[in-house]
């Protein structure tokens, strides 16, 4: 990259060109192979395992000069991995960053789909922790290949089963497995279950990456995305009994926050952005006041 | 009654220098309860891993008649048809109960799991045929949401044979089901399997060093010694009439009661 370059001694977008070469064959595989986890040369970064060094990578091996960067953390664009991830890439990439979903075409993400729909021509990008939805039924990392080559997902069904079982309902309620394009089970990441309706048929692409397990996965636009199930208990998102104490939003996905120490709370709308964008517009919520000032 | 349900041909592997199996062959019917017996280090386990094909003989073959009527050589099978063999005309019983469940998944979980692996997406009939099974092997109803963990040795070995039967296999195969558990609850387990086999039609080729196992369950015996066949015929006339001094010996070192 010959343009202008922030001061940070950087390669732009941090990481130098043969490792975004690199990540970039890996991300191509996996849009090849929808939901086949493609092993990838992770690399150092400089932050640790768990705070998104998978997302960074491939935000990084993606980002071009002309992208809008926007980056969530639980839906939220105002915490500190969000603000930090952000930073970064606005300081080694200098690219714009935004908190609007609709204006941003690179969305990296931790934990949640935003609410707003997603179009043509945008990427989100996962931060995965744990890519591999067999692990905690089959330790066996030889194993979990086998079974996903074969395509042998009795096992994830096991899992539902003792749900079932245990609760009377299939009590995951994030990381809820999914089937993609009617081959590979994947792991959406810690997304709440929530958001896999958002997943199937989506226009954008979605690439996921796991850092510190080494893996990269897709799915690309339009692809059929299968929340699993069983005949007699089908899959159900959450629903929340009451609507944005802020903005008035209903069917979207709600923050528990509590406001003292005697028991008060308020239910809001996780994704910010979505709860800002409905106050500009002039939606209130039973508890809003925050809104009136900021239209003062 | 046609061609044999399994045939074994000159099985052999060694560890090393060591033999621990040189050319074993036989058949087996189905319906045909074989006993292979011999004393610890005698090849028994390792033969039955060859049948099983989880180890691959050094030389030999072992061939099967699939339920569509078609003999195989196990060996060509490819990995997702041997494993598609393995979950549903077969069955394994393990020594060590931990090995064939999943302790940290409920009894109905064990049990409905080949259900689900071949497409069972009914979560009533999963339970429903898991109840099935456990009273089959007599396991109380209200056990069924518990792990393997909580029940005892013979519970755990009984809800082995539950999670394998639950796919009607026609072949079983057991690896001293028995050892480990106290003699009245042998004896008990000894009852269900032989009521099972009876019941289901089953195959199955036993690995004991009991000798009161085999004659119990058995048609034939296969005695083994260091590697090799020695002796086989029917289990009265191995045990009642041995012509080998080795077997001979084995039978006379039964304790009596």
């Amino acid at each position: 990259m010959s343009a202008a370059q922030p001061d940070t001694g950087y390669n732009f977008a941090y990481l130098d060109e043969g490792t975004k070469r690199m990540i970039r064959r890996a991300i191509l595989k996996a849009i090849a192979i929808p939901g086949y986890q493609v092993p990838f040369a992770s690399r150092e970064m400089p932050m640790p395992y768990g705070w998104g060094t998978g997302g960074v990578q491939v935000t990084a091996a993606i980002l071009g000069k002309d992208d809008v960067l926007k980056v969530i953390d639980q839906g939220s664009d105002d915490t500190t991995n969000a603000v930090s991830i952000r930073a970064f890439f606005a300081r080694t990439a200098d690219v714009a960053v935004t908190t609007r979903t609709r204006e941003a075409t690179v969305i990296q993400t931790r934990h949640r789909i935003p609410e707003a729909p997603l179009h043509e021509g945008q990427v989100l990008v996962y931060q995965v922790p744990i890519p591999e939805p067999l692990r905690y039924l089959e330790p066996r990392e030889t194993e979990t290949r086998q079974l996903h080559a074969l395509a042998e997902y009795g096992l994830m069904h096991v899992k539902l089963y003792e749900d079932i079982a245990r609760h009377g309902h299939i009590a995951t309620t994030y990381a809820y497995p999914v089937e993609v394009a009617g081959r590979y089970v994947m792991d959406p990441s810690p997304t709440p279950k929530f958001d896999n309706p958002k997943m199937d048929d989506c226009p954008a692409l979605q690439l996921f990456g796991a850092g510190r397990e080494k893996r990269i996965y897709a799915v690309p636009p339009h692809t059929r995305v299968k929340s699993l199930d069983f005949e007699d208990h089908p899959f159900r998102v959450q629903t929340f009994d009451r609507p944005c104490a802020l903005c008035g939003a209903e069917g979207v996905y709600l923050d528990e926050v509590l406001l003292d120490d005697a028991g008060g709370r308020m239910f809001v709308c996780s994704d910010t952005d979505h709860c800002e964008e409905r106050r500009a517009d002039g939606h209130v919520g039973t508890g809003g006041v925050a809104e009136t000032v900021a239209h003062a | 009654m046609s061609a044999p349900l399994l045939q074994a041909r000159g099985l052999a592997k060694h560890y090393g220098a060591r033999t621990a199996c040189a050319d074993v062959s036989f058949d087996l019917d189905p319906g045909e309860v074989l006993a292979i017996v011999g004393e610890s280090g005698s090849g028994k386990s390792t033969l039955l891993s060859l049948i099983a094909t989880e180890l691959a003989p050094e030389s030999g073959s072992v061939s099967y008649r699939m339920r569509d009527g078609v003999v195989r050589d196990l060996s060509h099978l490819s990995e997702a048809e041997r494993r598609a063999l393995m979950r549903t005309d077969w069955g394994f019983v393990r020594q060590d109960a931990a090995k064939g469940l999943r302790m940290a998944v409920s009894a109905g979980g064990n049990v409905g799991e080949r259900l689900m692996g071949a497409g069972a997406r009914h979560y009533g009939n999963i339970r429903g045929t898991a109840l099935d099974w456990l009273a089959k092997v007599e396991i109380a109803a209200d056990r069924i949401d518990d792990p393997p963990t909580r029940f005892s040795g013979g519970m755990r070995q009984r809800l082995q044979i539950a999670r394998n039967l639950v796919t009607r296999p026609r072949l079983v195969l057991m690896d001293e089901p028995t050892s480990g558990l106290d003699v009245s609850v042998q004896a008990r387990l000894l009852d269900l399997i032989r009521g099972l086999v009876a019941e289901l039609g089953l195959a199955v080729v036993i690995v004991t060093h009991d000798l009161a196992v085999a004659r119990l369950l058995s048609h034939r015996v296969m005695v083994m010694r260091a590697g090799r066949v020695i002796e086989t015929g029917l289990t009265d006339q191995v045990l009642d009439d041995p012509a080998e001094p080795y077997t001979q010996l084995l039978v006379s070192s039964v304790l009596a009661a």
